[in-house]
């Protein structure tokens, strides 16, 4: 019956996983989706220390499956039944009876190596059927990727979809006077857990940090007092770092290729700005736009052959399209007020984006040819959304109220499920790693 | 006027507070912000320091929304500041270019860097050795006014004009 793999993924090994095509199934495309009830009763254990586990791995499983708005995890002092253990079928009648559709029952043990083994099971309670079974061998203080881990199952055997759970977020740290403002890069987990600050914030301000999408590496802008801001690697393993090449002008706005290999950016010459492309192996430049307009804000579709950017060369800034050579560059939106940071989706059916006008800042999304504009977010200032690796919610930053300081904000891509996201502090440029590996 | 001088000598302090501090970051030229607070003595500004361009001449000068181009009442601060950095030739200067809270972070890097290049120029074509003048754009990064209204916002969009050495 369990198909047994065996993968070794970064130091999660997948010993089981099996999943049936599910009877129950969310359908995160549409806009009305009530929450499906499921039952997660806390993970079982052999002894106090693998049910203290079970307890805190269970508290982070929850936490993702509601914050992702799809599951209504039904409250625990409602369970009439405990499972004994994560092999044994439920009496499926005792979760009906509490509305559940779905239950998820899991398990740690302690492999006395200083791993656990999470195994988990998702049992469909309306047609009593296994929907999938999954275990990961881990290092035991490496139990919050675990609970992220089986998250992402869960919400894979539910909506066919990969998740997003077990990822970071790369984003500035503020503090200080609205005159003095103190601008550290920060990282942590997508839930907001383990935030760890990698820049002092003394020499000057980061701002617009990215991951990379294949290497443990972000680029960011330093920006400094007297000198023009550069565009910086920085390597999150080791924490060295290295300005990307030596320029007079001001280099911004970078942003990795798809296939982390280049990092397109916008580099100022003379007060102009126009888009480049740097080829990080051999460090080559390549000029994609020449404007006497500026031309910031570049992202990669994730096929590698279009660049979005936003240009003021028709009056006030809008968003482009181009090849990915720089010829061919069209204007895609045509809408009132000023569309700046183009971010093409992972899935590459879209293009998010901040929109002001008014006096108003929105987040939106838009096709890359320029139609089905939607927006799905408005405040004072919304501004520069990030995609989750799924291509189904969007992160960005809002200053809800003038000098109420910024936060960090998520939302489907369907306008639902508007939700802060916890940071230590004010925090602003959100940028969402890929799947970790 | 007065409030515009006191948050010059604000930031020149901080300027020389993070200049002393190390990093393991992406290097600072030690040297940022010196004598940019040389303060006004008892018989009026020390001649040729920060306070003095900035009774002399004005430090600062201010655009509309979304724009760079320079108004007649920039163009003549900034032929004040030509006047008297031809007086202080060993001079070296530093120019910011700065904007209100209304566009977008990288927008506004673009549209600072426009407005340090559009004093800078002016400044040069009234004779100003380029080789003086250091500019940067600040975006919206480094506003002077913490107020979110019209005022504020006409404060926060300008070109700021900052001694970094004066020579020899």
């Amino acid at each position: 019956m369990n198909r047994i793999i065996t993968a070794l993924i970064a130091g999660f090994a997948v010993v089981l996983s099996n999943a049936a095509e599910a009877r129950v199934s969310i359908d995160i495309t549409q806009g009305n989706v009530e929450p499906m009830p499921i039952a997660v009763p806390n993970f079982l254990g052999g002894d106090d220390s693998a049910r203290q586990l079970g307890v805190d791995i269970t508290e982070v499983l929850m936490n993702d499956l509601e914050r992702s708005g799809l599951f209504q995890v039904i409250d625990q002092r409602a369970y009439i039944e405990t499972p004994a253990t994560v092999n044994v079928r439920p009496t499926f009648a005792n979760w009906r009876i509490i509305n559940a559709q779905v239950l998820v029952v899991g398990e740690v043990e302690e492999l006395g190596d200083g791993r656990i083994q999470v195994s988990t099971r998702i049992w469909d309670v309306t047609s009593d059927e296994q929907l999938g079974a999954v275990a990961y061998k881990t290092p035991a203080d490496n139990w919050r990727r675990a609970s992220h881990k089986v998250a992402d199952f869960i919400y894979k055997t539910l909506t066919g979809e990969d998740g997003y759970f077990d990822t970071r977020v790369v984003f500035i740290h503020e503090t200080g006077a609205k005159d003095n403002r103190i601008k550290r890069l920060m990282i942590m987990d997508q839930d907001g857990a383990n935030p760890v600050p990698l820049t002092d914030g003394l020499n000057y301000k980061a701002l617009t940090p990215r991951f990379s999408p294949t290497q443990q590496q972000i680029t960011y802008m330093a920006l400094f007092d007297n000198r023009p801001g550069q565009v910086y690697l920085f390597n999150i393993e080791t924490g060295e770092q290295e300005p990307l090449g030596t320029f007079r002008g001001m280099t911004f706005a970078p942003r990795f290729s798809p296939d982390g290999r280049d990092v397109l950016m916008s580099i100022e010459r003379g007060g102009n700005s126009d888009v480049f492309k740097m080829d990080l192996a051999t460090r080559r430049l390549t000029r994609l736009t020449d404007n006497p307009a500026v031309d910031v804000s570049p992202s990669m579709s994730p096929d590698g052959r279009r660049i979005t950017f936003a240009s003021d060369r028709g009056g006030a800034p809008q968003m482009y399209v181009m090849n990915a050579d720089g010829t061919d560059q069209k204007r895609i939106s045509f809408g009132q007020g000023r569309y700046q940071t183009p971010v093409w989706s992972p899935r590459g059916d879209l293009i998010a984006f901040t929109r002001q006008y008014r006096g108003r800042f929105y987040i939106g999304v838009i096709r890359p040819d320029g139609t089905g504009e939607r927006l799905l977010t408005e405040s004072y200032l919304d501004e520069g959304p990030t995609w989750s690796p799924n291509g189904r919610v969007l992160m960005f930053f809002r200053e809800p109220r003038p000098g109420a300081g910024s936060a960090l904000w998520s939302v489907d891509l369907t306008g639902r499920n508007l939700r802060r996201v916890r940071t230590p502090g004010d925090a602003s440029d959100p940028a969402w790693s890929p799947m970790l590996p | 006027m007065k409030q515009i001088t006191k948050f010059a000598g604000v930031i020149a302090a901080l300027t020389l507070v993070s200049a002393c501090a190390t990093s393991s970051g992406p290097d600072v030229d030690a040297t940022a912000g010196a004598d940019a607070n040389a303060g006004a003595g008892p018989s009026g500004p020390v001649p040729g320091s920060q306070s003095d361009l900035e009774n002399a001449a004005g430090h600062r000068v201010y655009f509309a929304y979304d724009q760079y181009t320079l108004t007649p009442q920039a163009q003549a601060t900034l032929a004040k500041q030509a006047a008297w950095l031809q007086e202080y030739p060993e001079t070296r200067v530093k120019v910011a270019g700065n904007c209100d809270e209304r566009g977008t972070r990288e927008y506004n890097l673009a549209l600072g860097a426009r407005r340090a290049e559009a004093a800078r120029s002016y400044l040069v074509s009234l004779g100003v050795d380029a080789n003086r003048i250091t500019s940067v754009s600040y975006g919206k990064e480094r506003p002077i006014s913490t107020g979110s209204n019209e005022q504020a916002w006409a404060q926060n969009r300008n070109s700021t004009t900052t001694i970094e050495s004066v020579g020899s």
